[in-house]
């Protein structure tokens, strides 16, 4: 084992939204900190950060089928089951890759960053439990994070309009930047939802509409989703990333695998770490933050021996509906901003879905923040389209990509403890770790909510004038791995230490100089995307770590 | 000439795009090249930089200079895992860390031998026969001849945008990007 090069204020573990914030937030207060990430660096130039990177393209190839922005599947494999019934694993391989990469999962999202409303924190508080899930109140409340709400959203560059969604949750202020043009498609869905009786509103995105930070506006390449921005317009995680090396006090070591942290007397001392060239070596620090997302901050923990048995379980995915359909019109989805309007009038019960939840006999049910979007890329159009001779003319009518558009609903997914991330018995990734495995089945609630959502989001659609609807859902019959990359809960919160990993503050109970800075702490997932979320915890949280 | 197929196996594989993605009043496989960017790709370390990530951020076609043409060098790590996919693992033990691994280029020799050294000669209805008795390969060449046909041109597929042309699509339009009335209006 080597001595790393010297000592810091604080190791940060990812380099994604939340371990970017935490960055940040540390070398503003004058902290130094260094940065591990396991991914390639494509996004900022290490040497002179004023400069990004040109590393992204408008390239299908590349970053649909080619993992640019990794995991690589062979070097880190992951593997799934349902439950322990079907044995130690059913699939092995690609696992939910969210990217590992410098930015983490903020380089392939399209930027969706919505607030949780208050009623998200309290979930057991407002509309009580459901048999065989965990639910619980986050042990803080909306009002406590909204100032580090405002922070976040002027740290990243948001685009949106306080005004539009009638279900949000009170605000200080006004968004940093005015929605981006909204796409052709989802002027039509929006019309024909607000005839519906819903309130579709302009969705609030981490892609500059004006340029913001010394970055450009987004010019609607289409490319988004799934995408790293060839020119940087979206602010999610470069934004942070870029002021906390500019300030001299970070350094970033990417290709860098974090295998363990060192733990002594309670306390940790540091991290012991696999360099680039295969070398280990240990790095000292009188804080870690782990901020490796959902999935792998788990998985380090465990790697590290610590025992507390609640780590890894309650992982919650989001359970996405797709309601799709064939529009007369082509609607060209890949001009845009992959996802320009949402509603939340699918996300909040009300008397009608509360009595189907009672016939269905649970309690209640809550779906989800609903995307407007169609597919943008002819690939994958190609791929689920026929070979040999109907190829041509399908691809010609192009009713699964220019004239498709619909909907996705992110429905909320609630904990079950025995829903849980652990370390396979036997599959290893490249350097010889054991890597992580999902054991995952989704709860009747998030299935009861789909299939009374769903009917409503195709009759929907149809009065916007589509032909024909369909309705898939992940995970689903054809797929049991939930697809959705809003991965949390694997190191709950809360103030009791035998039912939560850490405090409200981030804190592992056990090694309390360890911090959370991802979305693993959520107790609960709410319906919508994570990330401005555990930006604002990681702001609140680290801040408090840096006041000492 | 090919940098991985044989002159026969080439043959071969462009006849067996030509019946996935057939010419018609618009071209094909055939015209787009697909063969091409099978071969680039299963040969892709017969280059350097191997032919495994376009370059970025702009192709050129929409402004930029024209950086998709240089590819990305791969870290150690990255070679070990595209050599290791394409090549299979042929019982090296750096490439055996969760066992064996049947590599794209083996099984496309299997695939091929299944569909017939005479394939290319076979009429077309036979060709579409033996496409359709061996469902797991014609799915495997057919991905990557989807790829090969509306990807980005500088893998060696889609030559002359002609995947891109007859379907309408702009292909990678950095950094023009689409306007806001193109975003917004019919």
């Amino acid at each position: 084992m080597t001595p790393g090069s010297r000592d810091f204020d604080v190791i940060i573990v990812g380099s994604g939204p939340g371990g970017s914030t935490a960055a940040d937030i540390l070398t503003a207060a004058g902290r130094s900190v260094v940065i591990f990430e396991k991914g390639r660096n494509h996004l900022i130039d290490v040497e002179d950060p004023s400069r990004l990177a040109s590393d992204y393209s408008n390239d299908e190839i590349k970053f649909m089928f080619r993992h640019f922005l990794g995991p690589d599947p062979l070097l880190e494999p992951r593997t799934f089951r349902r439950d322990e019934a079907e044995g130690d694993r059913i699939r092995t391989g690609e696992v939910n890759n969210v990217p590992s990469t410098v930015g983490g999962g903020g380089t392939h999202a399209d930027g969706k960053v919505p607030r949780f409303r208050e009623e998200d924190f309290r979930v057991l508080s407002e509309w009580g439990p459901v048999d065989g899930a965990s639910v619980a109140d986050w042990p803080l409340t909306y009002a406590d994070l909204e100032p580090a709400y405002t922070e976040a959203e002027r740290l990243v560059g948001v685009a949106g309009d306080a005004d539009a969604n009638p279900f949000a949750s009170w605000r200080s202020g006004p968004y940093p930047m005015a929605p981006g043009a909204p796409m052709y498609g989802a002027l039509l869905t929006s019309a024909a939802a607000e005839k519906f009786g819903w309130h579709p509103y302009p969705g609030p995105t981490a892609a500059n509409s004006v340029p913001y930070d010394g970055r450009p506006a987004c010019n609607n390449c289409g490319f988004c989703a799934f995408f790293g921005c060839p020119i940087h317009a979206k602010g999610d995680p470069v934004a942070s990333l870029r002021r906390a090396l500019m300030s001299g006090r970070a350094e970033l070591r990417s290709e860098t695998f974090v295998s363990r942290v060192l733990v002594s007397n309670g306390l940790a001392t540091g991290v012991e770490y696999v360099d680039a060239a295969g070398v280990t070596r240990t790095e000292r620090a009188a804080h870690v933050v782990l901020a490796a997302g959902g999935l792998e901050t788990p998985r380090l923990l465990l790697l590290s021996g610590f025992e507390h048995p609640m780590i890894g379980r309650n992982v919650m995915f989001h359970f996405q509906t797709y309601v799709l359909g064939k529009m007369p019109m082509r609607v060209h989805p890949h001009k845009g901003r992959a996802v320009t309007h949402l509603h939340d009038d699918n996300l909040v019960p009300d008397d009608e879905s509360l009595a189907a939840a009672r016939a269905a006999g649970l309690p209640w049910f809550k779906g989800g923040m609903v995307e407007h979007a169609g597919p943008a890329h002819p690939v994958v159009e190609a791929r689920f389209s026929p070979w040999g001779a109907r190829h041509k003319d399908t691809m010609r009518a192009s009713e699964m990509r220019d004239h498709m558009w619909g909907f996705c609903m992110q429905g909320e997914d609630l904990p079950q403890p025995t829903n849980r991330v652990d370390l396979d018995p036997t599959v290893r990734d490249v350097r010889g770790f054991p890597v992580m495995r999902v054991t995952y089945k989704a709860h009747r609630h998030e299935e009861v909510a789909s299939a009374y959502y769903a009917p409503k989001l195709e009759a929907c659609l149809k009065l916007a004038g589509a032909e024909w609807a369909f309705t898939h859902t992940s995970p689903g019959p054809f797929d049991p791995v939930p697809i959705s990359r809003h991965v949390a809960g694997t190191v709950r919160m809360g103030t009791d230490a035998a039912t939560s990993v850490c405090d409200a503050w981030g804190r592992l109970h056990d090694v309390p100089n360890v911090v959370i800075a991802d979305s693993s702490p959520f107790p609960t997932g709410a319906g919508y995307g994570p990330t401005l979320t555990l930006i604002t915890l990681a702001i609140r949280n680290i801040k408090a770590l840096a006041a000492g | 000439m090919p940098v991985f197929f044989t002159a026969d196996e080439y043959r071969q594989v462009e006849a067996v795009c030509a019946r996935l993605i057939p010419t018609d009043q618009d071209p094909g496989a055939t015209e787009a090249g697909v063969v091409d960017y099978i071969d680039t790709f299963l040969g892709a370390f017969s280059f350097d930089p191997p032919r495994i990530w376009a370059g970025g951020a702009f192709s050129g076609r929409f402004g930029g200079s024209p950086g998709f043409a240089t590819f990305h060098r791969l870290t150690p790590l990255d070679e070990l895992a595209w050599r290791t996919r394409i090549e299979g693992s042929r019982g090296l033990p750096e490439r055996e860390w969760n066992g064996p691994v049947v590599g794209l280029q083996e099984r496309y020799r299997e695939g091929l031998a299944l569909l017939g050294a005479d394939f290319a000669d076979a009429a077309p209805e036979e060709q579409d026969r033996r496409l359709s008795e061996h469902t797991g390969f014609t799915a495997l060449i057919y991905e990557h001849a989807c790829e090969g046909m509306y990807g980005a041109p500088e893998y060696g597929g889609n030559r002359g945008l002609v995947g891109w042309s007859y379907i309408g699509f702009a292909g990678d339009v950095q950094p023009r990007g689409y306007t806001d009335e193109e975003v917004s209006q019919p």
